[in-house]
């Protein structure tokens, strides 16, 4: 996806992670994940660049779609399609 | 006839095969064993750390606790009483709990690990305290060493309060480990 596509998905949640450093982050979205809907998008918000690398390898083990990362000022925003 | 024969013949080799396969399996499972001896500060952080990252990921995590890295399980509030001499010995000498940990490099008389807790407040990385917490809500089993405690003379009311705490000889651990994707030692 491309960021403009990234920028206008529909977001069912997001969850702020910015203040935790790993494993934290994935902590929040595995305790999230559940109270979205099939297909529905979630957006996590991170601080550690290492966040936007381990959510691809964690949607990948759990099944879910990884849609992409925006770099916005000293964080990301990763976004990914709960299957 | 012939045919008959040899439908039967690839049955057996589909059902010894199917057996391999199920005991195969379950020498596969997602799952990760550590045996955690070390009782340093910086090692005791990194088997938290990735044993969460695995639970985030599912993954069935399990530790087994012995020798040095029982001092991390060590709750100091609890006052254990009838403990013989050397046992007290062993008490006073070694970590009162995993706030209390040293570190295996850079340690500077307690210097260094002060410096590490500042920084990881900074950082915002979880403490050992709230890593534990973690573990707890997430399943994470701990197995003390049995013959561990008893050698270095800690009794089981000064170890910390945990859900999915038991105690067990190494058998169990060989067990665990036999069934994990992934075993290590730390």
């Amino acid at each position: 996806m491309t960021t403009e596509e990234l920028k206008n998905l529909e977001v069912a949640k997001t969850v702020d992670a910015r203040g935790t450093a790993c494993p934290g982050p994935l902590l929040e979205v595995k305790k999230a994940i559940g109270s979205i809907d099939e297909d529905e998008v979630m957006e996590v918000l991170s601080a550690d660049e290492g966040t936007k690398v381990d959510i691809p390898k964690w949607c990948n083990k759990q099944g879910h779609e990884y849609l992409g990362a925006v770099e916005e000022h000293g964080y990301f925003k990763i976004y990914l399609r709960k299957k | 006839m012939e045919t008959e024969q040899q439908i039967a013949e690839l049955q057996k080799q589909i059902e010894g095969l199917q057996k391999k396969v199920k005991r195969l399996e379950n020498t596969r499972q997602d799952q990760l064993s550590m045996a955690v001896v070390s009782g340093d500060m910086d090692k005791i952080l990194a088997v938290m750390i990735i044993s969460l990252a695995a639970a985030a990921m599912d993954t069935k995590v399990k530790l087994f606790f012995s020798f040095w890295a029982l001092a991390a399980l060590r709750d100091p509030k609890k006052k254990p009483k009838g403990k013989d001499f050397i046992s007290k010995m062993f008490g006073m000498m070694l970590p009162k709990s995993k706030n209390n940990l040293k570190l295996s490099n850079m340690n500077m008389a307690g210097m260094g690990p002060a410096m590490i807790k500042s920084l990881m407040k900074k950082k915002n990385v979880m403490s050992l305290d709230e890593m534990f917490q973690q573990a707890a809500e997430l399943g994470i089993e701990i197995t003390v060493c049995e013959m561990s405690m008893d050698l270095m003379g800690f009794k089981k009311e000064e170890i910390i309060d945990y859900p999915h705490l038991r105690y067990a000889g190494a058998t169990t651990f060989v067990s665990d480990a036999g069934e994990s994707a992934m075993q290590w030692f730390v």
